[in-house]
């Protein structure tokens, strides 16, 4: 049953064919065959997940359903769970219980869904492959030798492997959008400021984001829906109505202007991800789409203004971690400075470290303006650049990642190599605009392809129309890996 | 530009972190490697251009001062590495 639609479970919860404590049982016993091979689960709650199925079948024996009551659902170990434990992929918090639940927590919670556990992602966020994990790597489950992407490969590992019909998610720089891509799923991250940061773990403020996984767009719009809304406890959480994310999903596509940035598909996209991505793009006119080039001259500098900019807020947003007030503190030590030391250098894994190293250089005197000035200028002109080609169009499109998933250790000794992946995928969070990334087919070795549609701040509703129609006409999100 | 040692082991005291003699050479290594990608947008011309710090610029907003949250001490401290009577316990700093 957990393969089927929000809708159908929904349906069949309130037509009482279907228990959500059977709904529990099943997304379990899959995580239980499935996890010890694609370890996308850090945290399986099994009692929590029974408990709150009882709840839900309650609820809806009360007549008060939700269209999430009885869902089960992973929420990315970066989000906290009151009495679960969140490690946020991190040794600094392998040991750490989440006095609070973090808003998109309680938020899903007082819908009704099912929480079965925690899913496995990049050491605090800061990765593309999720191998930076304390707990191991996860793997794609269209072949356990590649990486699934990152930061949220867990969650996208999870759906994928029809583990959970729905994850959570964070995207600071593609962690949402890219795993989708590389697992074959569908992922959106909202406009900068819809999802409320609250317990959610910072890496980047001005760049993190909440974002949603399913197979479907449909089933991303009713997640979504459910996890936004104001928060007066985020500075930076919008106040404004936020409309249901489905509502547009069945508008046909006629006339929609689908904007190509020339330098998305200029050198660097490998041929099997090309070919994919123009065959959806004919699909797209098929369906009454226009496409127009558009340009993004200033896209090529987003990485290095990204790897400027999230480094510098992360060498900030992680001095909290010293030893005192939770994390993990070094057994031995002489003194209060060789406490942070130890503290900090055993707790933090090499990638983080490494961001640490280099936001605290950028922001350092006589540096500050020679980078992290002159990046936040190209974040300008990054924002000014898809202002004009939006203008054009209505959604933009292009590949989510140049490479189908490559092979665990491949990239790992060479973060430079790691950082070029997100060149498609950054530019998205320095404007703070919304991204969404569906199946559009497979490339070498049977690998899922991604493709990405960028809107207008506020426009989700619009990128999950046209992705929804898109799969109303294909079938690349139905299908399954084989693991 | 590419970094020195020295220079490495500084922002690493700055940012309190502790890099083992054997490691500081492969980190210094990586760093430049990044600095290289990083050195890239110097090649553009932004004068005259507005820093983005942020994507949505909006004023601070101000709320009520009022009690808004509950003492939960015991709940907070629970994760803390080691408290006692209610104080985080640190190192002595101040002989």
């Amino acid at each position: 049953m957990i393969d089927s639609s929000l809708k159908d479970i929904a349906a069949a919860l309130r037509a009482k064919t279907v228990s959500a404590v059977e709904l529990a049982t099943e997304s379990l016993a899959r995580i239980e065959a499935g996890n010890p091979r694609i370890n996308a689960f850090v945290t399986v709650d099994h009692d929590g997940a029974l408990a709150a199925a009882r709840a839900a079948d309650a609820s809806i024996a009360a007549g008060k359903a939700g269209p999430l009551t009885g869902i089960p659902l992973a929420h990315k170990d970066v989000f906290c769970t009151e009495g679960v434990l969140t490690t946020c992929g991190s040794k600094m918090l392998a040991n750490f219980v989440s006095p609070y639940d973090a808003h998109v927590v309680s938020l899903l919670k007082n819908a009704g869904a099912v929480m079965v556990g925690k899913t496995n992602m990049d050491e605090f966020a800061m990765g593309s492959s999720n191998e930076s994990s304390h707990s191991g790597p996860t793997r794609n489950p269209w072949n356990t030798a590649k990486v699934p992407g990152g930061s949220s490969g867990g969650s996208a590992a999870a759906v994928a492997a029809r583990m959970v019909p729905i994850a959570t998610g964070s995207d600071t720089g593609g962690s949402v959008r890219q795993p989708a891509s590389l697992c074959g799923i569908t992922g959106i991250k909202p406009t900068y400021g819809t999802v409320s940061r609250f317990g959610m773990i910072a890496y980047a403020s001005s760049l993190d984001q909440g974002g949603a996984f399913a197979r479907t767009a449909a089933d991303c719009a009713q997640l979504l829906s459910a996890m936004t809304g104001h928060d007066p406890r985020d500075s930076t959480s919008l106040e404004r109505s936020y409309d249901h994310y489905g509502a547009d999903l069945a508008r046909p596509l006629t006339g929609l202007r689908i904007g190509l940035p020339k330098e998305f598909f200029a050198e660097g996209m490998e041929g099997d991800v090309r070919l994919a991505v123009e065959a959806a793009l004919a699909e797209y006119r098929k369906l009454g789409a226009t496409t127009v080039e558009v340009s993004l001259p200033n896209a090529r500098l987003a990485i290095p203004a990204y790897y400027v900019i999230a480094p510098a807020e992360a060498s900030s947003n992680l001095s909290r971690f010293d030893g005192v007030r939770y994390g993990h503190r070094a057994a031995e030590y002489t003194d209060l400075i060789d406490m942070y030391c130890k503290s900090r250098s055993q707790g933090f894994g090499a990638e983080v470290q490494r961001r640490i190293l280099v936001g605290t250089y950028v922001l350092s005197h006589g540096y500050y303006d020679a980078y992290y000035i002159k990046a936040q200028k190209l974040r300008r002109l990054i924002a000014q650049d898809f202002a004009a080609a939006l203008e054009q169009c209505d959604v933009i499109a292009g590949p989510t990642n140049p490479t189908v998933a490559y092979g665990i250790g491949e990239k790992s000794s060479d973060p430079v190599q790691m950082y070029l992946g997100d060149i498609y995928t950054v530019a998205v969070n320095l404007a703070g605009l919304p991204g969404l990334s569906h199946p559009a087919g497979f490339g070498k070795d049977g690998l899922p392809v991604g493709l990405q549609l960028i809107g207008n701040y506020f426009t989700e509703a619009r990128l999950l129309n046209t992705a929804h129609q898109f799969q109303q006409a294909t079938d690349w999100h139905s299908r399954a890996p084989v693991f | 530009m590419s970094l020195s040692l020295d220079e490495v082991r500084h922002i690493a005291k700055l940012a309190r972190l502790e890099l083992a003699d054997g490691e500081a050479e492969a980190t210094l290594a990586k760093l430049n490697g990044i600095f290289g990608l990083i050195e890239e947008m110097q090649a553009v011309d932004t004068d005259g251009v507005e820093p983005m710090s942020h994507p949505q610029e909006l004023a601070q907003r101000l709320r009520v001062d009022v009690v808004g949250e509950t003492n939960r001490r015991a709940a907070y401290q629970a994760v803390a590495p080691q408290t006692e009577a209610g104080l985080y316990l640190v190192p002595k700093v101040i002989e």
